[in-house]
């Protein structure tokens, strides 16, 4: 942990092989993100992590860090943007945050809070998108998928299965279930499944879980996604 | 459908790599590919039948629901926009009664749109199961029609309709004088791999598909990565709407496209080569691979080359109606049979590519170029153009000219020699580079062909003072958010919030704060896309936008806010259900 670069102009260790992402969270700095994890291969898709390596535009989650690099990502500018492409998320789908049984348990609405996001901004798609109740433990609301694929790498990677998938292209993408049906019911989830919890929206919630815990005592309702971020992400990477 | 799968994926070697292949395969038997057919693909094929699923609903020409037997596709490049294809899709649809967008009830035809054909020189054009077809007209859509009512094999119909003409008006350097077979491969072992290699160096060679990155580097980067197994890619996936130079190369110089590849193979130590070849080029995949073949007998491919301890073969694999996978890691992805999702960088494809082995990508017009240093030396090259692009370009010149086709020009050209040769007149400007390049006015003809002033792969489409900038600018727009993968967010949700804008101010819709808004997104998706599509998808209203403020002014209302609709005709329902059409029924636009 000789080499170090600087993030915001603090210096940051890390070692060979690491992204941005991962030695800034291993030095207690949360970079705003919500396609990453790093138990999973990074993926680089939702762009929130954008930061900025001398002088250009990239994604901290797989980026390399490098010797001497002055990376920025908390200026003004860039978490106004990381606000404009979360608003981005948010008109895509459909997304009810009063609504959700996710609410105050979703990554999307705390970075939304995070970055200091009071309206969407952007005119709503309203698009159609298909709810899925076939599974007798999951359900799957296409309405909140952020296509961050984090269901999808957590289920090839950990639970060795290949439950879901992104299909389609452009504005048009959508999640799939890998059964002759289509549907969940026909796949092999399980409900203990890794990939059926690492939603970090309500697009994947577990049957009649929905409010064990009560609006008011969830994670993002004490705690800033930061704040929760440094803490499990830190915790689940170490181990 | 079970044999037919079987022997199909027997046929391929069960290789998932070519999934494509196999795609194509089954939509042209069946014009789509039913359930069945993926779970007896999938299940030969021992992959998850989601990677089908995803890849039938990417590319343009899969299609899960029936097609007609006979699927139409018309070109909705602006260049046949600007030859009368609206008219000619409407005519199409009412003389074949299907509409747009669908199939007839009797199965027997589809009718859609598609992106740029690569016919730019001689649209409308369209494309009939896969097959191009070229100069569309009212008296050609007649017969057409006439020959699917008879159902009649497309084998049988007139050759005429099919053909595409190469249409070169200017040859230079290389155009003007193609080497012998074989002679680039000779020439480069009489003088050395080694030493070729510095040739191709010195004769500044940058790469012809737009970036400009040095040939030589990017070959002696892969020849120098600790692997045995290598791979060189040409990119034919020529897909900038109005560049049809590729085509052209491919139909009439394929032989020195082979001879640069092969080159290209012995320098970095490559046993495989693939020819990507966009799938709007069916109509030239025989006719390449019969070169192949004379290539193969001619001791140019296969093994041991000319006598030498040299091994190295090319396959052509078609694409399926993807503009992203013109973008070299996305095609990489598409030559792994999977959607063309551009990947994360580092590392680049040089080092991790084609099944994560150093892959050189090249555009065709690269390799044509390469081999013809070989033989006729760097200085031969370097002599020519502008300081940082050394060499000639070759263009594809279209819309409001009076010779659309094939140019060859030194780099440092100024843009008003090229449209005074292609007989351009009364011109509001041209479009340089396609969608993704630059839009110069009539103010500006004086800039240079160059990658250090207008860079370009190719696409050179001209604009005469009839035409209007907002119609122009709508079209790219809406054909970078049809094309987007939709991997990125500013790109995926950027793309179509940029069509949404504009549509919003075409259509009369929009107020001051909406070109600020449009200014906004364009800024966002250009900065924070994934890949060089979303990077340059705000391009078209950006160059417009600055030179051409009061096209978009003209269009707006003049108060500070007007929703994005019509409020009275949102009424109509309404007033239907309550059987009223009164003054007070009705709801006047703010404003008005």
């Amino acid at each position: 942990m000789s080499k170090t670069f600087t993030l915001d102009g603090q210096p940051i260790p890390f070692s060979t092989g690491q992204t941005i992402i991962d030695a800034a969270l291993d030095a207690g700095v949360y970079i705003p993100h919500l396609c990453h994890h790093p138990d999973y291969t990074p993926h680089g898709s939702c762009k929130l992590c954008s930061v900025i390596v001398n002088g250009r535009v990239c994604s901290a989650c797989t980026f390399p860090a490098a010797e001497g690099q002055e990376v920025l990502s908390h200026t003004d500018e860039l978490n106004e943007d990381r606000r404009r492409i979360t608003q981005m998320l948010f008109v895509e789908g459909n997304h009810l945050c009063p609504g959700c049984e996710k609410s105050g348990d979703c990554k999307l609405q705390a970075v939304g809070y995070y970055l200091g996001m009071h309206d969407n901004h952007f005119v709503h798609f309203f698009s159609p998108r298909k709810l899925d109740a076939s599974h007798p433990d999951v359900l799957l609301d296409l309405n909140r998928c952020i296509f961050c694929t984090l269901c999808v790498r957590a289920s090839r990677e950990k639970d060795g299965k290949d439950v879901f998938a992104i299909s389609g292209r452009g504005i048009n993408k959508h999640l799939i279930a890998n059964s002759a049906s289509g549907l969940l019911k026909d796949t092999d989830l399980e409900a203990s499944d890794r990939a059926a919890h690492i939603c970090p929206t309500g697009a994947i919630l577990i049957k009649r879980t929905g409010y064990t815990t009560p609006i008011g005592a969830r994670d993002y309702d004490h705690q800033t996604i930061a704040e929760v971020s440094l803490e499990r992400e830190r915790e689940t990477h170490d181990g | 459908m079970r044999p037919f799968i079987q022997d199909l994926a027997a046929k391929h070697h069960f290789q998932p790599t070519r999934l494509l292949e196999m795609l194509r395969e089954i939509q042209a038997r069946d014009h789509h590919v039913s359930n069945e057919a993926v779970e007896l693909l999938a299940e030969a094929l021992r992959i998850p039948r989601t990677r089908l699923i995803d890849a039938i609903e990417f590319y343009s020409f899969f299609s899960s629901t029936p097609k007609g037997r006979y699927e139409l596709r018309i070109s909705d490049s602006i260049t046949d926009k600007m030859l009368g294809k609206d008219a000619l899709i409407d005519y199409l649809s009412e003389k074949l009664r299907v509409p747009v967008g669908g199939v007839r009830s009797d199965g027997l035809v589809s009718l859609d749109n598609t992106s740029c054909t690569g016919m730019c020189d001689q649209g409308p054009a369209g494309l009939v199961n896969g097959h191009a077809l070229t100069r569309l007209d009212r008296a050609r859509i007649d017969r057409i029609a006439g020959l699917i009512e008879r159902q009649v094999p497309l084998a049988e119909w007139p050759s005429e309709f099919f053909h595409a003409e190469d249409n070169i008006r200017k040859p230079d350097l290389l155009l003007g004088q193609p080497i012998a077979q074989g002679e680039g491969l000779k020439a480069a072992y009489a003088r050395g791999l080694n030493q070729t290699l510095a040739e191709i160096d010195a004769s500044g060679l940058r790469g012809r598909g737009g970036a400009g990155f040095k040939t030589a580097a990017k070959w002696r980067f892969c020849a120098e990565e600790a692997e045995s197994e290598r791979y060189v890619v040409c990119n034919a996936d020529e897909g900038e709407p109005g560049t049809f130079k590729d085509r052209v190369l491919l139909n009439a110089f394929a032989d020195q496209v082979f001879e640069g590849m092969t080159l290209c193979a012995a320098i970095v130590g490559a046993k495989h080569g693939f020819l990507y070849l966009r799938g709007e080029y069916l109509h030239l995949y025989d006719k390449l691979q019969t070169i192949l073949a004379h290539r193969r007998e001619a001791g140019l491919l296969g093994r041991g080359i000319l006598g030498r301890n040299f091994d190295f073969d090319i396959e052509i694999r078609l694409g399926a109606g993807a503009y992203i996978c013109g973008e070299e890691s996305a095609l990489i992805e598409s030559l792994e049979g999977k959607s063309g999702i551009p990947r994360n960088r580092p590392p680049y494809p040089v080092t991790h590519g084609y099944l994560g082995k150093p892959t050189v990508v090249n555009n065709v017009e690269s390799f044509f170029a390469a081999a013809a240093i070989a033989v006729h030396g760097g200085a031969w090259f370097a002599a020519h153009g502008a300081e940082k692009s050394k060499g000639t370009k070759i263009l594809s010149i279209s819309g409001d000219c009076a010779r659309p086709g094939i140019y060859e020009y030194p780099f440092g050209t100024p843009a008003r020699t090229i449209l005074d040769e292609c007989g351009a007149e009364d011109v509001l400007g041209a479009q340089i580079g396609g969608p993704s390049g630059t839009f110069i006015s009539n103010r500006e003809f004086d800039r240079l062909l160059a990658f250090e002033d207008l860079a370009t792969g190719g696409s050179f489409i001209v604009f005469d003072n009839r035409r209007n900038i907002l119609d122009i600018a709508r079209n790219f727009t809406h054909f970078f958010a049809h094309e987007s993968c939709g991997f990125c967010t500013p790109c995926r949700v950027g793309t179509s919030l940029l069509r949404k804008q504009l549509d919003k101010i075409y259509d009369g819709y929009g107020s001051a704060g909406d070109v600020a808004a449009l200014d906004e997104i364009c800024r966002l998706v250009k900065t924070y896309s994934h890949c060089g599509l979303g990077q340059t998808a705000a391009n078209p209203v950006l160059t417009t936008l600055a030179r051409y403020p009061e096209a978009y002014e003209s269009r707006l209302k003049k108060i500070s806010y007007e929703p994005g609709f019509d409020l009275d005709a949102e009424l109509e329902t309404a007033r239907r259900l309550a059987n009223r059409s009164d003054a007070a029924a009705h709801l006047s636009q703010t404003g008005e």
